[in-house]
């Protein structure tokens, strides 16, 4: 039989019973909607992730209050520390062998005026470090000038999410704004690299670290980045800085040091649950499928036994027979997970549109293993059916009668 | 053409054996007409079903032009099914969700004959058996002998040296039965061995040879004298 002349003949049968038809496209659409759309989100969220912490590469570590570490969980990102890292916390730190350099870090939101405008913008409170840590470029004008951490500088560096928003298209290099009830002179604009949300700074104002103290009303850091020198060893630098802190704290252990190893390890093993949940409801719908298409089968072959004992008569063999319900089974199948496929990538594209920070990207993995799941399980459960009635005698299948031969 | 030697089939059906087919001895003649009868239950539709390899005997040979049947392999003997036995059964059979002309191809869409040559061929058998208007009518918007007359075009779409109807009329008024009867038998004046079980003695005087059944048995077997010698194309 042609492969064109076997499609035109499933066809006929498909449409003719459009309800059960699409009852079993939209069950393996659904389970391969769900495979592509879970392991799109999965993989954005490791994508996420990962271009997050590649900005602070390997050498840098992640000093934060508060000690958390024993439980072995996701480290501590909010940071309800005991005890607060100073200012001159930082500078020892600055002073330690192995430290290439040690960046401070407060963070809050602050409401932030120019002439008749004003937004609530998150902001930085940092030193010059920070941009050489982050590999920061400017735009316009320069980064924040090296001075003692403990001077509140009168100046800020903003990012050019935030001069668009308040300064349109106005000159703003060399303008005052008014962060909280302190006013500042923009001295630069961050080069927008269009990173992804959390750690970017295009949507920023980066004030001196003194300054921000002034303006927050804390002593505490929020975090403190720290860049292993070169050649030093991870391992050492961080027991150094651990020794130091609790020496510092009056032998108190109340700091967590992380690293981005550490990191990413938590995250990938969470992503990695994820990614193992979303297999298992990619399976549970497919085989779900499989059932259904299974059960339909069976009934088909039961309903056409006369058809079936007529297309013997007229000298189908029954390899054919056997091929007419496994293609027919085998089309539903794959037009159920193209459609899976498309919705799968649109709801993607939708979100990718709605967020477009978020990274979406279907590993071809999935693509494929939900392709070949699909398929494979339409042909495992329609073999069963499709032999019996391929076994059929053509007399008795003629009579309309179901007798295993 | 056709060579049945001690064919036997045996139902058993609670504890007691039918015997279908009791040790038939049978020879049929290529181009020949011939009509089965006998009392319901006789074996009929079984000899029917043998002749088309629709059923394997018990014991016994047959041998389709020289061959032998019984030794044969279920995929050569659906090819045979294929190329040289056309059925028309009773009920028709035909496929209700495919148009006459469908229908008619099927035989062909089953082996793979490229549509343009199913289309010519298709069309010329239509236009043959004056069906032409109702191609694109699907059964259900058919008449009881406009059906089997779709059934006989499929039977012999693809030429078959052998034709089996199995009580072709037996649904059919006596007018469209006659019509039915006629197209039969001008495909056998074509050449085709003909066959035709029939409950109406009327119908199966028409045929040359005439057989009678009875317990799995033939019982008769006679020749209309106007056909000229039994052994002449044997
Ligand atoms: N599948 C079967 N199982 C059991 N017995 C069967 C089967 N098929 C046929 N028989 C028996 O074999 C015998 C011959 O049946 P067959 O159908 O050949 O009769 P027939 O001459 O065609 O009768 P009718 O004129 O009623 O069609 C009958 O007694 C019937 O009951
Ligand atoms: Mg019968």
């Amino acid at each position: 039989m042609r492969t064109a002349d076997l499609i035109q003949f499933n066809l006929h049968l498909l449409l003719r019973q459009w309800f059960r038809t699409l009852m079993i496209l939209l069950a393996t659409a659904v389970g391969v909607a769900a495979v592509l759309l879970l392991t799109g989100l999965g993989e954005g969220a490791r994508r996420f992730v990962l271009d997050e912490f590649s900005l602070l590469g390997q050498d840098t570590l992640i000093l934060l209050p508060g000690r958390k570490e024993t439980t072995g969980g996701l480290p501590p990102l909010t940071g309800e520390g005991t005890r607060d890292i100073t200012l001159d916390d930082v500078d020892a730190l600055s002073r330690l062998p192995g430290i290439e350099m040690v960046a401070p870090l407060i963070v809050g939101n602050a409401q932030v005026y120019v002439g008749g405008r004003n937004r609530e913008i998150v902001t930085l409170g940092t030193s010059a470090r920070f941009f050489e840590l982050r590999q920061l470029s400017m735009q316009q004008g320069q980064a924040l000038p090296d001075i003692p951490l403990q001077q509140a500088g009168a100046v800020c560096v903003i990012g050019p999410e935030v001069r668009r928003e308040l300064f349109g298209t106005q000159r703003a290099l060399g303008e005052w704004i008014r962060v909280g009830d302190r006013r500042f002179r923009v001295i630069g604009i961050v080069e927008d690299r269009g990173e992804s949300l959390g750690m970017d700074v295009s949507n920023q104002v980066i004030l001196p670290v003194a300054s921000a103290q002034q303006i927050f009303n804390t002593q505490g850091m929020f975090r403190v980045l720290l860049k292993v020198r070169a050649g030093a060893s991870i391992e050492r630098s961080r027991e150094r800085v651990i020794e130091l802190m609790q020496q510092r704290h009056g032998g108190e252990r109340d700091v967590t040091l992380i690293t981005q190893d550490a990191l990413l390890g938590a995250f990938t093993d969470i992503l990695g649950l994820l990614t193992l949940s979303v297999a298992a409801i990619a399976a549970i719908s497919l085989v779900v499928a499989g059932i259904l298409i299974m059960n339909i089968t069976l009934i088909s072959v039961s309903q056409r036994t006369a058809e079936i004992g007529l297309l013997k008569a007229l000298g189908a063999s029954a390899a054919l027979v056997r091929l007419l319900f496994i293609s027919e089974a085998l089309m539903l199948s794959a037009f159920g997970a193209l459609i899976g496929i498309i919705s799968g990538y649109a709801l993607l594209w939708l979100g990718h549109s709605i967020w477009p920070q978020f990274p979406v990207t279907v590993p071809l993995w999935a693509l494929s293993g939900s392709l070949i799941i699909a398929l494979g399980v339409a042909t495992l459960f329609a073999w069963l059916p499709a032999s019996r009635a391929a076994r059929l005698a053509p007399v008795q299948a003629l009579k309309g009668e179901v007798h295993d031969a | 053409m056709i060579v049945l030697e001690q064919l036997c089939k045996t139902y058993h059906l609670g504890g007691e054996s039918v015997h279908a087919l009791d040790h038939l001895d049978l020879q049929i003649a290529a181009g020949d007409y011939l009509s089965v009868m006998g009392p319901s239950g006789s074996g009929k539709s079984t000899l029917l079903n043998m002749l088309g390899l629709l059923d394997t005997p018990d014991s016994g040979h047959y041998r389709l032009e020289q061959q032998e049947m019984s030794a044969l392999g279920e995929e050569q003997r659906a090819q045979i099914r294929n190329h040289k036995i056309g059925f028309v059964f009773q009920a028709y059979h035909l496929i209700d969700r495919l148009n006459a002309r469908e229908n008619i191809e099927l035989p062909l869409i089953l082996t793979g004959v490229p549509p343009r040559e199913r289309r010519t061929r298709v069309d010329e058998l239509l236009e043959r058996l004056g069906l032409s208007r109702h191609a694109a009518h699907h059964p259900h918007q058919l008449s009881g002998g406009q059906r089997q007359r779709v059934a006989i075009a499929r039977a012999v779409i693809r030429r078959p040296a052998l034709l089996l109807a199995d009580e072709p009329t037996g649904n059919l008024d006596s007018h469209s039965g006659a019509e039915v009867i006629g197209l039969l038998e001008e495909l056998n004046g074509e050449g085709i061995t003909l066959l035709v079980v029939t409950h109406d003695p009327a119908m199966g005087k028409r045929a040359r040879r005439q057989l009678w059944m009875q317990d799995g048995q033939l019982i008769s077997d006679t020749r209309n004298r106007d056909s000229g010698d039994p052994d002449a194309n044997r």
